[in-house]
């Protein structure tokens, strides 16, 4: 289908780590129901390391596609660098998203830096 | 299994339709404007197309004019109506909340130019009240322009009724009949209407064709200015071998139309029960006054545009309502029309089937819409919101 890339495809049907992680460290809740898109961002972290990362998300192709592809980049990374993840790097490994379709890739963004901060809310608590 | 379930965005063409599409280039390229005998020959297939279709929705054949489609006749349609309504000092114009864009976009533009417009509200069901509609018309309403039969539910009007009261009150009554033209019965005189819009392409005729029915007394306005052709209404040299297609399309489409919507009805209903297995999910309009090959469904917790990807990864070509299929911000406005809130119209499945569908691609289609939804909800936040009582479901 020419509407997408093969990457972003790829990710659409075969996305990676989709779920939930019921003992998060760092949980991020991101849009809205009526814009027709809602990403959820569970992080286990350890060491200030990213062991683990799922997400729930609903709403069009290009939005699962981002979700998988910007878990994928955090996996294992240091919570520092995760905080640098920007929506253009997602949607440049994706080989680009259609214009309209870029808030998919922000949204992606916005999950992750809601989760860390989260995450970085807890430990300050605690 | 490859299955086209789109019918309502455009048909296949007939092989009866795509041959005489052909003979007409290969036999009649004759500009019908031409004096000699090649180019009269022309004329004679573009009158007699003129004649049969007019026959076809009882009207007479001057008052036909071919267009390049539905839009360009609502548009004329609309244009010209208003200019009638102008010269006489009335500008109210009255059509539904959940017209085809080609109306809502020209009245928009006539609002621009000083017309008020009222849209009517279409109700759950999807059905506009005739009484609603008498209570609206003014002294100084020119128009009243309603859908045939809705393209995204499939809902039906009650055209006659409308028709009807129109003629009492002296007021142009317009039809946008593109999904209905083909697929139900039409008679211009006994249903009272003054202008109705057609388009090829929804029953098996090329794409770029289709005509405008303007009963006799009625002044067109141009929208394209140029030679003669169309008794002047409509410039530019006709495009014969789509309009001898269309003639042709239309005339078996009317031919079998008993047996088609028969057919089309049965495998319908069964869809239609099939997805109501579903849990969480609604029909989007009226069960029974609806087309005959229309389903229309909406799925909590799901969004439409995955939806449709995964069904096309089955082989099924569907359509969706939502925002994302688009590149629109707000889901369909039939949908939210019928009072269907955004989170619910962003999940929404259009089925159009066509005459050829079998019970075994219904069910094929059943099994499959059932698992990717399932397979949607398995990770859509809203969805475990839903499940573990944080959301109210909408969809009971």
């Amino acid at each position: 289908m020419a509407l997408y890339s093969e990457k972003v495809m790829e990710h659409f049907l075969n996305p990676q780590n989709v779920g939930v992680i019921e003992d998060a460290d760092g949980v991020g809740e991101v849009g809205n129901a009526k814009c027709g898109d809602i990403m959820k961002m569970y992080l286990k972290i350890d060491n200030e390391v990213i062991s683990d990362v799922k997400f729930e998300t609903f709403g069009c192709a290009s939005a699962i596609a981002s979700s998988s592809m910007a878990t994928e980049m955090i996996k294992g990374k240091p919570v520092a660098e995760a905080m640098l993840l920007t929506n253009k790097a997602v949607a440049e490994a994706l080989d680009g998203l259609p214009p309209h379709k870029m808030h998919c890739s922000v949204l992606a963004e916005e999950a992750i830096q809601s989760a860390l901060e989260d995450y970085e809310s807890k430990k300050s608590k605690s | 299994m490859q299955i086209y379930a789109d019918n309502a965005a455009t048909t296949k063409m007939s092989p009866a339709a795509i041959e005489s599409m052909i003979q007409t280039m290969q036999n009649t390229y004759g500009n019908p404007s031409s004096l000699y005998t090649i180019g009269q020959v022309a004329k004679e297939e573009l009158e007699a197309a003129r004649a049969a279709i007019a026959a076809i929705i009882n009207a007479e054949p001057r008052e036909i004019i071919f267009t390049s489609g539905g839009s360009e006749a609502d548009n004329q349609a609309l244009l010209s109506a208003a200019m009638i309504g102008k010269k006489k000092g009335k500008m109210h114009i009255i059509s539904s909340a959940f017209e085809h864009h080609a109306i809502l976009h020209t009245l928009n533009k006539l609002e621009k130019n000083g017309f008020e417009v009222t849209l009517l509200p279409v109700h759950e069901n999807g059905i506009v009240r005739v009484e609603e509609l008498a209570d609206a018309i003014r002294e100084d309403t020119c128009l009243v322009t309603i859908m045939t039969a809705n393209n995204e539910i499939g809902t039906i009007q009650p055209i006659a009724e409308i028709g009807a009261l129109c003629r009492e009150k002296g007021v142009i009554f317009h039809t946008d009949a593109v999904q209905a033209v083909g697929h139900l019965p039409i008679d211009v005189k006994a249903q009272s209407i003054d202008m109705l819009s057609a388009s090829a392409h929804k029953f098996h005729g090329p794409k770029g064709v289709g005509f405008l029915y303007a009963k006799k007394g009625i002044v067109l306005s141009n929208l394209i200015e140029g030679g003669a052709q169309e008794r002047g209404k409509r410039a530019g040299t006709e495009n014969l071998p789509g309009i001898v297609a269309m003639t042709t399309a239309l005339k078996e489409a009317v031919d079998g139309m008993d047996s088609a919507n028969a057919h089309k009805t049965q495998i319908r209903d069964h869809l239609i029960r099939g997805l109501s297995e579903i849990p969480h999910s609604a029909l989007n309009g009226d069960a029974e006054n609806r087309l005959s090959g229309n389903i229309n469904f909406s799925f909590e917790g799901i969004e439409g545009e995955s939806l449709l990807i995964l069904l096309d990864q089955r082989g099924i070509s569907a359509s969706s309502g939502s925002a994302c299929t688009s590149g629109a911000l707000d889901p369909s406005h039939v949908l939210l029309a019928i009072g269907r809130i955004h989170d619910v119209a962003h999940g929404s499945l259009r089925l159009s089937i066509g005459e050829e569908i079998t019970v075994e691609e219904a069910d094929y289609i059943i099994e499959a819409v059932k698992e990717v939804v399932a397979y949607l909800r398995s990770f859509s936040p809203v969805w475990r919101d839903l499940m573990s009582g944080k959301k109210e479901f909408i969809l009971q």
